[in-house]
């Protein structure tokens, strides 16, 4: 079966460390590394289980800068079949509608037909696990979120275990069909060593000027060779997958940014009490004068 | 022609009642209802669900719009967008709010999308107010004011040229209003099953009791990863009992396997905010802060006096939790 992959390289939000912080108590966000997005480490890993059982190719897409065909080439070591990166200058900006138009545009222009398309649950950095139901509804397929673990596939049905926090549900969907995977579904493999040594020098459209540039060749040399030991990354712009220009980047988001605050540490009258007996009774004595305890 | 559409919130199910968070959406309805001078409704799908829409009332709505079928007894993707889809090209709503549950996450985008307008999740605030760009002024906008980049910044995202504007919203940072006794209308809303809502079948469902109940507890005692062991975890659960308090903890000491995640307090856990909260040897990540840093006393017990936590705590004390929540035990002990 064909399954895609959609990916996000993401700001690693959650390894904010003190050289992060501004003096202010801000984030430096340029200070932020890149990082593969955990859940759709777990999105791969559950499409590469699925290849391991049932055959098939697994296809990894990514929209974003240039700089993103780095999550693609760990991708090819970690076993995608092939990978894709969606780039362009008028895609930047886009909010989930946006987002959701541009991949889904591409799927279906060059993708079609595909049996499963795996997300992760959602990106660290927005938080928002929006665009994959909306690249749902734009295919027009079913989509089933939350789901831990693929049971079984048979006749055109996937059979689905989901977690909803206090809910647990086994759903089957027809195929083609559209999930997302939360972290607790599985543990991503490892970047395979001998995948590793060749897939590290795959390229991306971006990158070719560079490559030939160092290996003193021409451009289209390099890609011809590249094709050829399957390590270009293809590179598609707003004209391949024909998109409306309406609908992508910035102006095609309905949403806007009207501003952003940065959270600082809220100065608070922090009062310290001594971690002895003493200063435990003072903090019980000076609770209970408040009534903090009802 | 009224100069505004209705305000609308999607009013979720949970075990035949309505969930709270579709009461705290109503309490937060209700003033951007005000603002704008429009009334308030509620969307309640389901089967048999006509005594539901009383609590809606109750709480506030002027109308309740109920499609009741038995094809939709269980939420399903696919049906409830597409009747949700329908209603809002009908009727026109200015704003549809959800709540940001796993049910709201999965149904909102897909409404969204068919209706190509803007979706801003996990909302911890909503205003009516105005919005300039480009030498236009618009007004009487939805500002839809969220976390992002993991909690460290605070975005405040409009939709100025799409309706419905839509937002959905976190569990437990709105008040759901006090019921009091009064009526509204209630349309009903024409079902017809189509054969596409059959695509994805619900084949066995389990709802497991919450382990705790966090977000209407007075008193929350909660323990970090600096707990050190689950061993030493039991002092959090000796303490909450001392207190007649919940126990939350954060996601390191989930993680680490020292509680079970329903206990969780944080972006991804519950968000709460009691009379008085506990932190117990928890450092204090944003993500965590985002959950409980509204409680109105907040206590930390952390052995790094650098720790984030202190930095939105009332009450500190630099030390070792082994020691110190023994020692707190104790007063309480012979005070309470």
């Amino acid at each position: 079966m064909r399954i895609i992959v959609l990916a996000k390289q993401v700001p690693d939000t959650k390894n904010v460390t003190g050289e992060v912080m501004k003096p202010d108590g801000t984030l430096n966000r340029a200070a932020l590394a890149a990082v593969f997005n955990p859940e759709d480490l777990n999105a791969l890993e559950m499409a590469l289980e699925l290849k391991d059982r049932y055959g098939g190719e697994v296809i990894v897409l990514t929209m974003g800068p240039p700089r993103a065909a780095e999550i693609l080439r760990d991708a090819l070591c970690r076993g995608a079949d092939r990978v894709i990166l969606l780039s362009d200058r008028r895609f930047a900006g886009a909010d989930t509608l946006a987002t959701s138009y541009t991949v889904a545009q591409a799927i279906s222009t060059h993708l079609t037909p595909f049996d499963l398309i795996v997300c992760g649950r959602q990106a660290i950095d927005g938080d928002t696990a929006q665009v994959p139901p909306q690249v749902a509804e734009k295919l027009g397929i079913p989509q089933v979120t939350y789901a831990v673990e693929a049971l079984a596939l048979s006749e055109g049905r996937l059979r689905l275990k989901r977690d909803l926090g206090r809910r647990e549900e086994v759903v089957e969907a027809e195929l083609p069909l559209l999930i997302t995977v939360p972290r607790t579904a599985n543990r991503p493999r490892w970047p395979n060593a001998r995948r590793l040594l060749k897939y590290r020098h795959a390229r991306c459209g971006f990158e070719l000027e560079a490559e030939a540039r160092r290996q003193r060749r021409e451009v289209s040399e390099v890609l011809a060779e590249l094709r050829q030991r399957g390590l270009y990354i293809e590179t598609w712009g707003a004209e391949q997958i024909g998109a409306d220009p309406a609908r992508i980047g910035l102006g095609g988001s309905p949403t806007k940014v009207k501003k952003v605050d940065s959270v600082v540490l809220r100065g608070r009258s922090l009062r310290f009490f001594s971690p002895d007996d003493k200063g435990v009774k003072e903090l019980v004595g000076e609770l209970i004068e408040e009534r903090t305890f009802g | 022609m009224a100069e505004h559409g209705e305000v609308w919130i999607f009013a979720e199910v949970d075990d035949g009642r309505v969930a709270g968070v579709a009461l705290e959406l109503l309490g937060k309805g209700r003033e951007l209802a005000q603002a704008l001078g429009v009334p308030l409704a509620a969307v309640l799908m389901g089967h048999r669900i006509r005594p539901m829409a009383d609590s809606l009332f109750a709480h506030g709505a002027d109308i309740v719009y109920g499609a009741d079928h038995e094809s939709l007894a269980e939420y399903t993707t696919l049906p409830y967008a597409r009747l949700l889809t329908g209603l809002v090209r009908e009727r026109r709503p200015e704003i549809v709010l959800y709540g940001a549950t796993p049910l709201g996450r999965d149904l909102a985008p897909r409404v969204a999308s068919a209706l190509k307008t803007g979706l801003t999740a996990d909302c911890t605030d909503l205003q009516i107010g105005s919005y300039e760009s480009g030498g236009r002024v618009y007004r009487n906008k939805l500002l839809q004011i969220r976390p992002a980049w993991g909690g460290n910044i605070i975005a405040t995202i409009v939709s100025p040229d799409h309706l419905p504007e839509m937002a959905t919203v976190r569990e437990g940072v709105m008040r759901a209003p006090e019921p009091v006794p009064r009526s509204g209308l209630y349309i009903e809303v024409p079902v017809s099953p189509d054969p596409s809502d059959g695509k994805v079948r619900i084949l066995e469902r389990r709802t497991h009791p919450r382990r705790v109940d966090l977000r209407s507890a007075a008193i929350i005692v909660a323990g970090g990863y600096g707990m050190g062991s689950k061993e030493n975890f039991g002092l959090i659960h000796e303490l909450a009992g001392v207190l007649g308090a919940a126990v939350g903890a954060s996601r390191a000491a989930v993680d680490a396997g020292f509680i079970h995640a329903d206990h969780q307090v944080g972006q991804t856990g519950t968000t709460v905010r009691p009379k008085l909260y506990i932190a117990c040897g928890i450092s204090g990540a944003v993500q965590h802060r985002a959950g409980m840093e509204e409680s109105a006393k907040i206590l930390a017990i952390n052995i790094d006096p650098e720790a984030p936590i202190f930095g939105v705590a009332h009450y500190g004390i630099v030390g070792d939790v082994r020691e110190v929540i023994p020692r707190l035990i104790k007063a309480l002990r012979g005070k309470l």
